[in-house]
């Protein structure tokens, strides 16, 4: 009772690349430009040949981003309709010509023809179909946004025409225009889909595809007629995009690696964890971003559970990609099977104990289903992502080692969690630090449902309203402006006797602390008078900021409305000293008496508005195709830096520290260089305001210095910066390292006083968590 | 049945063995989905296959107006399956069907029927489809059948027990059944459909199998819902851990709703990929049908001729 072999049929793809004669030029302002120089598009699974592509130069680059800025115009004025329409059309082309997707798919990648025709294809449909839907909604449900312009788009292998999708549906349905280079490898469905735009009458220079190796994707990147670039890979090659574009003020957002841990509970289904574990790290060969490839399994059940793994391992087919009957397919390169085998080699040489499938095909990049058993997380195998079908598997006692083992990694993209325990499941998911967490299931995906990354697998999320967000930026421009919104001072004015020599200090874990330093700075006025001293902050200051902030846990757990009664009495204790504030204003900084009124109103106002939100900017129920509850729950990014701008002491740090807390983050706050007194000031109303220590942190001194330090913190998930140009590239350029989030403000000035982005700020101060909960009794 | 294995035994009452047993109905669906799209059979591994499915069926006839007449049709339409020009197209020399199976009332014409053939009848018992009456009933009734001439007894167990989680009164009523059989094979039917949660499926398997059954079945054919793939990988799965625990393989019948030859080939697949080749034979695994048969000769004659078959070119039952 054997299989035999059930091989789908190649023709029609091979006579779509016949029809091209095998050869295929860059898809540029609606038309084809053929180039000499080319490169070979490989089948891996046999080694053949399948056409030439043309390697794009920097002058092609140029010429599709010209025709995307060219076409731009038109594109945005076309409205929500056509834009929908258009949308709407290509969906239904690819459904039309879904087994020539499909198998042209498989080829090229070495995918199983399963995986193409049941899972990738129809996902790339469903995205286009969702995001005609948000084309059509654009005007009424994100009606403060528009446009960012002309996108910069880089794609990897792993799903060729499926992260296409996710790419240039919300790309085209917010009105931008683009170009998109597809990973070399896996070029020849890109290209299809150029032929399908063409067909669809899609106006010229829209869409751009452009074929090439990396050198291609950075000059795209670095192309100064693009306002944002969305790009896909390795965490090492986002780096780099991030660094090449630090103060350039292009948007970015970045999908990288993952090693996604693979949680089992005791009471999970066992027989339903050894088939997710399938789907999780033997689907696509393993070339998964998300792929849960660290399997941690509680020790009471491990055994058995290893057992399960290693005989259904045996039970796995490899073959070639266009049976029907096989269950993977070949790796995309033969580049990518030294990388696997050299891992797995690194593995054995650690002594790991090794199991894997004994049988698969010879020739071709075929690489055995392989499962390493009773690792530890200082195994090189069980740190980096290998991007291949390769499982680690280690144990854990409590659901309190669980997480943190599952947090023991720089990646966060994603999560699985099995258990017949509702209360442990929602327990743990909020607590893992991934963009996703599938609970009883794993690599699932949705258009309506937001994909993206923690910590070094990325920022921005692709997929429902969050991944919109990437595709969009405020309407109101005035926002930030050239020009200062400060209020002008005085240079005349006089410093008020104090009685006692009064000396603020750093603020940090709820207590009043010495700069590291033993120096003091002194503060003047604009008559140059010194107003008073405050503490020279330094490196260790921040040091010891970010541990107080991070040991302060339990801020985030409180409820919204917990948050808010105590932001709330903030607003209360700062109203009741407003007097005193009031002439900090007048005296330090020169301001009039109805100035700092003014700025004192705002403020406290500000207050009670982000304190009204902090139990309001909730999550959403995605409406997702499967069976099941997906959550989008707001997350606080953990510990989050800020930099004050210099303007408005008490403004400033109120409408950065406020939203920031209010949303559950702990903050360590770098008040305004020039006047630092306000915030210091501000730490007396903490104190009696019941926030809990370590929740505001506040360090004084050299503003870019302490920048940078902050910045350079591995600790510290997020940072916003306002000051100047060069210290915005600064921080961006040193956030690359931990691929902190960061905001900036690029020299410009925001306008404090009528807070134009107010419900920015709190999606600053956030990270969209998707949880999927699937359901049935 | 002449099985080679060894008859399963049972085992005490032993609740530690399915107490913990949580099954996540999702997860079981979305293998079942994708299990179909992950293995195939084409040309003449597909009319190998299917061969290999006609020698499973229980051929079945279960209604009100049975008759001596329509059984013997049955009875003949089991030795003969297929029609021979396609039988000796396919090189097949001879084939029946697993059994035929009937109400305790028609055993008597289907022995006539079936003659010397060696042919098992299996009869449904115990108060089939909806069992509702006493155990003494039951038991008495199994011995009658035995008597009268079945070799295979299709038992149903009470659903009230299950629902009710009365896991060891469950245990009682099967292990009794099993010694009323004697050297009759016994099928447990738990109906399936009539079971709230898939978690007290694997429960009621469990139970059903320490008990001493031979082979456990899906369903009477008379639920609403009757064989489905999510529910029989959580029975098959059961049956996979009781052989690691015991040695003991114990057989699947699947029945009701399965009318196609290209339903038939999925639970084989199901079956090969669970429980592995071993039970891919007529003596741990029975397909309950009565449509099933007339759509497998007719992909049989599509195979042989290249043509798509009719109905009425293969005889009926």
């Amino acid at each position: 009772m054997e299989y035999g072999p059930a091989p789908e049929s190649d023709k029609n793809a091979m006579e779509f690349l016949d029809k091209h004669r095998r050869s295929f030029g860059l898809y540029i302002n609606g038309k084809w430009v053929s180039k000499k120089d080319t490169f070979p598009a490989v089948n891996p699974a046999s080694g053949e040949t399948l056409a030439q592509l043309a390697e794009a130069s920097s002058e092609d680059v140029d010429a599709a981003v010209k025709a995307a800025q060219k076409a731009l115009p038109e594109w945005v004025k076309a409205g929500r309709a056509e834009r929908a329409r258009y949308l709407y059309a290509l969906a239904r082309q690819v459904q039309k010509h879904s087994r020539l997707f499909a198998v042209l798919e498989s080829l090229d990648n070495g995918k199983p023809i399963r995986e193409t025709r049941d899972i990738d294809i129809p996902l790339v449909a469903r995205h286009f179909y969702h995001h005609a839907g948000w084309a059509q909604l654009m005007d009424t449900e994100l009606r403060d946004f528009k446009e960012i312009g002309v996108v910069g788009q880089i794609i990897p292998w792993n799903f060729p025409l499926l992260m296409l999708s996710w790419k240039i549906a919300p790309a085209l349905a917010m009105g931008n225009t683009l170009v998109l280079k597809p990973a070399e490898q896996t070029s020849l469905t890109a290209l299809l889909f150029a032929e399908i735009c063409h067909n669809v009458g899609l106006p010229k220079g829209v869409v751009n595809i452009i074929t090439g190796h990396g050198s291609v994707g950075a000059a795209l990147a670095n192309h100064p007629g693009i306002q944002k670039i969305a790009f896909t890979g390795s965490t090492e090659v986002g780096k780099i995009i991030r660094r090449d574009t630090a103060g350039s003020g292009k948007k970015l957002s970045l999908e990288l690696g993952g090693k996604s841990p693979f949680i089992v509970f005791e009471d999970a289904d066992l027989d339903s964890v050894v088939e997710g574990v399938v789907d999780a790290i033997w689907f696509n060969q393993g070339q998964v971003c998300c792929a849960g490839s660290r399997l941690l399994a509680q020790e009471s059940i491990a055994d058995r559970l290893y057992e399960k793994l290693k005989a259904r391992l045996q039970k796995l087919v490899v073959g070639n990609p266009l049976d029907k009957g096989i269950d993977m397919g070949a790796v995309v390169s033969p580049e990518q099977l030294k990388t696997i085998t050299s891992f797995v080699d690194k593995g054995k040489n650690e002594g790991s104990e090794v199991w894997q499938l004994e049988n698969i095909p010879s020739g071709g990049c075929f690489f055995p289903p392989t499962l390493f058993l009773n690792v530890s997380p200082a195994s090189v195998i069980v740190q980096e992502e290998i991007f291949g079908p390769v499982l680690v598997a280690m144990t854990f006692r409590s659901h309190q080692e669980a997480i943190k083992l599952a947090n023991n990694t720089r990646y966060g993209l994603a999560a699985s969690l099995w258990t017949e325990n509702i209360n442990l499941a929602l327990d743990v998911a909020p607590k893992i630090k991934a963009g996703t967490v599938w609970i009883n299931t794993t690599n699932v995906f949705d258009a309506a449902s937001g994909f993206g990354g923690y910590r070094e697998s990325g920022f921005g999320r692709e997929g429902g309203l969050e991944g919109l967000m990437e595709y969009v930026k405020p309407r109101n421009e005035k926002a930030f402006a050239e020009k200062s919104f400060a209020f002008k001072v005085s240079g005349s004015t006089k410093t008020r006797g104090e009685a006692l020599d009064r000396t603020p200090k750093m603020y940090i874990g709820g207590k009043q602390a010495r700069p590291d330093s033993g120096y003091s700075l002194q503060v003047l006025n604009p008559a140059g008078q010194v107003a008073g001293e405050v503490g020279e902050g330094s490196r260790k200051d921040i040091r010891n900021a970010v541990e107080a902030a991070q040991a302060a846990g339990k801020w985030a757990e409180n409820t919204g409305h917990a948050r808010a009664q105590v932001i709330y009495y903030i607003a209360e204790n700062l109203s009741a000293r407003k007097k005193e504030f009031e002439e900090r204003l007048t005296d330090a900084c020169g301001y009039s008496a109805k100035d700092a009124t003014l700025e004192l109103s705002r403020s406290i106002d500000r207050i009670f508005t982000y304190a009204a939100y902090a139990d309001k900017y909730d999550g959403r129920v995605h409406n997702t195709t499967s069976r099941n509850v997906t959550l989008a729950m707001n997350e606080p990014l953990g510990v989050l830096g800020i930099v004050c701008p210099e303007e408005f002491p008490l403004l400033g740090f109120v409408g950065t520290v406020i939203p920031a807390i209010a949303m559950g983050n702990n903050v360590v706050v770098i008040p305004s260089e020039s006047a630092p007194l306000s915030a210091t000031d501000f730490y007396q109303v903490l104190d009696t305001s019941d926030v809990p220590g370590g929740t505001v942190n506040i360090i004084t001194g050299p503003k870019e210095t302490l920048a940078t330090e902050l910045a350079r913190h591995y600790d510290v998930e997020g940072i916003w910066y306002f000051g100047t140009q060069e210290g915005s590239k600064n921080v961006e350029m040193l956030s690359t390292d931990s691929m902190k989030r960061s905001w900036v403000n690029y020299g410009k000035h925001y306008d404090w006083l009528t807070n134009p982005l107010e419900k920015e700020f709190l999606r600053k101060a956030c990270e969209v968590k998707n949880i999927w909960v699937p359901y049935g009794a | 049945m002449d099985l080679n294995e060894k008859r399963n035994e049972g085992l005490p009452f032993s609740p530690e063995y399915f107490d913990h047993l949580n099954i996540n109905r999702s997860a079981v669906e979305r293998r079942a989905a994708s299990l179909p799209g992950r293995r195939t059979v084409k040309k003449e591994y597909q009319a190998a296959w299917l061969l290999r499915a006609i020698s499973c069926i229980d051929l079945t006839t279960l209604a009100g107006d049975d008759t001596a007449g329509n059984v013997q049709r049955l009875c003949a339409k089991a030795l003969n399956p297929v029609r021979q020009d396609l039988l000796d197209a396919l090189g097949f020399p001879a084939l029946t069907v697993g059994a035929v199976c009937v109400y305790h009332n028609m055993i008597a014409d289907a022995r006539k029927a079936l003659g010397h053939s060696g042919l098992p009848i299996a009869a449904v018992s115990t108060g089939f489809p909806a069992g509702k009456i006493s155990l003494e009933q039951k038991l008495d009734e199994i011995r009658r059948s035995v008597e009268a001439g079945a070799s295979e007894i299709d038992i149903v167990i009470s659903r009230d027990l299950v629902i009710n989680n009365q896991w060891e009164e469950l245990y009682r009523e099967v292990k009794l059944s099993r010694e009323a059989c004697g050297d009759a094979h016994m099928k447990t039917i738990l109906a399936t459909g009539e079971i709230p949660t898939l978690t007290k499926v694997a429960k009621a398997s469990w139970v059903s199998m320490m008990a001493g059954s031979d082979f456990i079945k899906t369903s009477t054919g008379k639920e609403s819902v009757n064989a489905t793939l999510p529910v029989s990988l959580v029975m098959v799965r059961a049956i996979r851990d009781y052989y690691e625990l015991t040695g003991t393989k114990i057989g699947y019948k699947p029945a009701g709703g399965i009318q196609k030859a290209k339903q038939a080939l999925d639970f084989l697949i199901l079956i090969k990929e669970e429980l592995g080749n071993d039970w891919l034979n007529n003596q741990l695994f029975r397909f309950g049908a009565s449509s099933l048969l007339g759509d497998i000769e007719r992909q049989l004659e599509h195979y042989v001729t290249g043509r798509y078959s009719a109905g009425y070119r293969h005889a009926m039952a």
